[in-house]
């Protein structure tokens, strides 16, 4: 008697557990896709070029961006009292497909010698970064103001001198 | 000429790789012995002719011959001896080079170890192995060929960079290289690049084996997972120094007193960490009870993609990134071999399925093998969550036609909670018992360390006054921490009644007898102390800045800075130093001087701002030189960090080297100790030696 009871045990458990297992993966993965997506939502923000970014100006009304430029070096000031740190990126196209040949370095010499390129001022309090150069790639946070000067909160530069640099001119 | 050498020996590689590749399949599809014998002797070939490729590199790179294209571009005259051969991953074909230079001797040295036991996995491990060596060394020599010269032609304003002479044209020698950024003559940014590729490169191992073992219908079997359990160990201990030495070198130098920026190339080498560190673990199942096969071998798929995804980050620029890479042509080659690595293995996983079946059920959520699975779904989840944030852009832009971007937040708040989760499950997974486990002797069994870290925690939190989040912080640490020590003592005291050993000798012999385990643990400890210096990093730190004339005192914390002087002078490598004299006291007692530094790279343009560091085990105070009045050098201006336990990532790093050594050797005096034991010990221990 008692050995037929533990046989249709047995049989039964397996399937009544992994109905268990299943719910409990279901609830995991559903909390996670729930964790996932309101954090994305709540901390996505533009990834603008110049050109972009002054052509959404209204539109942004101080909501916080990133933007992409190529920092013009002679426009760079920096106040050693105040931290305070100012200078002019100019419009660099940003799609692989809109880059010239030469890479980031031939786009980004091209964007700041280009005259008629939009360009942006920008002002930011902090340490003057040692990548901070002409012709450095900027990505910057923070607001556009009411007066057209970006107001950023996050500074990064990337200098692409190091590995993806033009053959060496014969003239050297 | 001898760069010529090291060109040659690279296309008789590439002819050897492919070689190896396609006739160890074919020998293990119609099962021929000579066959295989020559495609195993091709790929062991590969190697020393990789060896005589790199070291030519290494030589013209020492020697300074400047009329090969990437010697004048990563190197110059400055440089010393050993920066200069560091510079053969200074860019981007060295790097590549280095890397199937890695890789081929990873596959040397499995062949040569795992030959005789394993034959019959042997020809589809050599074919998939030498597949993706034999793509880098295609690499190299098509794409970005490491011995390409600068060629001088009539009428053109730049040098021309090609293998071979274009026509009249004459070879072209500039006067002196670029030079390494100074920003990356740094031992963490030498030490990074080589241990992440050999991470990288290490995981070709297991991942041969897995998909030998698909090929021919074995991976039911456990035999892949313990021929290659050591590979896997070095693979990921090398990946976490990569990590640590990453975070290491950007704690130095960027100046932001911080070790982690979430930028892509970061994450681009956490995510196969992650699902490294899931694999690792989950094939413990798949070898003990037989279980989770079908995760093991998805976990190695995705880690050995997830490395190339990597690779392919760093190496082709596809996401804007601080780092800087270059944007080439090396874009569609890299994602079309991810791609069909990728699918190719997937689709002989989805074939061997059915013979995949787990030899035990699930029995309880409250069992060993339960808290594993749960354990790989949360490093696949924080996976996941990093792959989607660096994604994102690219997948909005595609979408939506908007860049739109998730920053550090986005990162922290879905990791964290998931981290913390994981960190608790690695404290109590110890405690769980096989098949099912007793909640009631568990909470017994936990109860003590849980009380005690709940009482650490609040006393030091209300003491400090601390946010909600460092005082959960703290306990979590607390408690995972005196859950593992409570195991070390559990296995002492076992071993100290019974066998009547001192606490050091039993602390030795538990090591020793018992490796795998206790070496886990000690690597479980090293990522206790990092979670410790994360929180730190994340709860605790201060930071102030502002100008100061000499004398002038500033205050942050317990410490004053106070700022007594400003040397300019000329440096050693080409630099222009100015240098702060500044004394830190702590509640007005003088502790030491600090001199924080800016360097100026004169040919290179480039500032360095270089911190001068007060380390304790407590905390770093960490300064910064940013800015002084150029007349008379009279006032500064300093950013001041007071980064709290912030030495405890370093030092958990070492010890997770530290238990993985442990864990994979076991301790060096095993023999010895075995001669000692009385006798009715000995057959014992010979089993539990021999299972290592």
């Amino acid at each position: 008697m008692t050995t037929q009871v533990r046989t249709i045990q047995i049989e039964a458990r397996p399937r009544k557990k992994k109905y268990k297992f299943v719910i409990g993966g279901l609830l995991i993965v559903a909390a996670l896709i729930y964790l996932i997506a309101t954090t994305t939502m709540n901390s996505a923000q533009y990834y603008m070029t110049v050109n972009e970014l002054l052509e959404s100006e209204k539109a942004l009304s101080g909501r916080p961006v990133r933007v992409s430029g190529a920092v013009v070096g002679e426009t760079v000031q920096y106040d050693p009292n105040t931290l305070e740190l100012r200078f002019t990126i100019a419009h660099m196209p940003d799609s692989p497909s809109e880059l010239a040949a030469g890479g980031l370095a031939e786009a980004l010499r091209e964007a700041v010698s280009d005259p008629n390129a939009q360009r942006l001022e920008v002002v930011y309090v902090g340490p003057k970064p040692d990548l901070l150069k002409n012709e450095a790639a900027a990505i910057l946070t923070g607001t556009l103001g009411d007066d057209g000067v970006f107001y950023a909160t996050e500074v990064l530069f990337k200098c692409p001198t190091r590995y993806d640099e033009a053959p060496p001119d014969l003239e050297s | 000429m001898i760069a010529n050498t090291g060109l040659v020996a690279l296309i008789l590689a590439f002819g050897l790789a492919v070689y190896a590749t396609v006739f160890s399949a074919y020998a293990g599809w119609r099962r021929d012995s000579a066959w295989l014998l020559s495609a195993r002797n091709a790929a062991l070939a590969v190697f020393p002719l990789l060896t005589l490729s790199t070291f030519a590199l290494v030589y013209s790179l020492v020697t300074r011959d400047f009329s090969i294209s990437y010697v004048a571009d990563v190197s110059s005259r400055a440089m010393s001896t050993f920066l200069r051969v560091t510079a053969l991953w200074g860019g981007q074909e060295g790097s590549i080079l280095f890397w199937a230079w890695l890789m081929s001797g990873f596959v040397a040295a499995t062949l040569l170890r795992n030959w005789r036991q394993h034959l019959d996995l042997m020809p589809f491990v050599i074919s998939v192995a030498m597949l993706t060596t034999g793509f880098f060394v295609g690499l190299a020599l098509f794409l970005a060929n490491p011995f390409a010269r600068l060629w001088e032609v009539p009428g053109a304003a730049r040098a021309l960079v090609a293998i071979f002479p274009p026509a009249e044209a004459v070879q072209f020698m500039p006067a002196d290289g670029r030079g390494l950024n100074p920003l990356l003559r740094h031992f963490g940014m030498i030490g990074h690049p080589p241990t992440t590729y050999l991470g990288f490169t290490g995981f070709v191992i297991p991942f041969s084996f897995a998909m030998a073992a698909l090929i021919t219908g074995k991976a039911h079997e456990d035999t892949w997972i313990r021929a290659t359990r050591r590979w896997t160990l070095v693979a990921w201990v090398f990946l976490s120094i990569g990590l640590i030495l990453g975070g290491r070198w950007a704690y130095d130098v960027l100046g932001w007193g911080g070790f982690w920026g979430w930028d892509p190339v970061e994450n681009a080498m956490l995510m196969p960490w992650l699902t490294g560190t899931a694999f690792l673990h989950s094939v413990m199942i798949t070898e003990k009870r037989g279980m989770l096969k079908v995760w093991s071998l998805i976990l190695i798929i995705l880690t050995y993609a997830l490395a190339l995804f990597g690779t392919f980050i760093t190496r082709t620029g596809v996401v804007s990134s601080v780092h800087a890479f270059a944007q080439s042509a090396l874009g569609p080659a890299f994602f079309i071999f991810i791609a069909v690595t990728f699918i190719g293995s997937l689709y002989l996983l989805l074939r061997a399925l059915p013979t995949l079946k787990s030899e035990h059920e699930l029995e309880s959520f409250m069992s060993r093998e339960a808290v594993f699975l749960l354990q790989n779904v949360l490093f696949l989840a924080i996976t996941f969550a990093v792959f989607w944030g660096t994604v994102f852009p690219m997948i909005s832009e595609l979408v939506t036609g908007t860049k739109i971007t998730v920053g550090p937040p986005y990162f922290k708040k879905v990791t964290g909670p998931l981290f913390a989760l994981l960190l608790l499950l690695m404290g109590v997974a110890p405690l769980f018992a096989w098949r099912k486990q007793s909640a009631q002797r568990l909470g017994k069994a936990l109860m003590a360390p849980f009380l005690a870290a709940v009482g650490l925690a609040l006393g030091l939190g209300l003491l400090y006054d601390m946010h909600p989040g460092a005082i959960f912080g703290l306990w979590l640490v607390t408690f995972v921490f005196l859950t593992i020590a409570l195991e070390f003592w559990k296995g002492m005291r076992a071993r100290m009644s019974v066998r009547n050993e001192a606490p050091w000798t039993a602390f030795v012999r538990l090591l020793d007898r018992n490796h795998r385990r206790y070496g886990g643990y000690i690597v479980h400890l090293g990522v206790v102390m990092i979670a410790l210096g994360i929180l730190g990093d994340a709860y605790l730190k201060q930071e102030t800045q502002g100008p100061l004339a000499v004398g002038e005192v500033m205050t942050l914390g317990d410490y004053e800075l106070r700022f007594d002087g400003l040397v300019q002078y000329p440096g050693s490598d080409g630099r222009e130093v100015v240098e702060a004299s500044t004394t830190l006291m702590r509640n007005g007692e003088v502790i030491r001087e600090l001199r924080p530094r800016r360097d100026y790279f004169v040919v290179q343009q480039q500032p360095v701002t270089i911190p001068a560091v007060y380390s304790t085990l407590g905390a770093d105070v960490y300064v910064l030189l940013v800015g002084w009045e150029e007349i008379g050098l009279r006032s500064s201006t300093f950013k001041l960090y007071i980064n709290p336990l912030i030495n405890w990532v370093w030092i958990g790093g070492l010890f997770m080297i530290l238990g993985t050594v442990i864990a994979a050797w076991g301790t060096s005096h095993r023999r010895d100790v075995t001669y000692t034991l009385p006798s009715q010990f000995r057959s014992n221990v010979v089993v539990v030696g021999g299972s290592g």
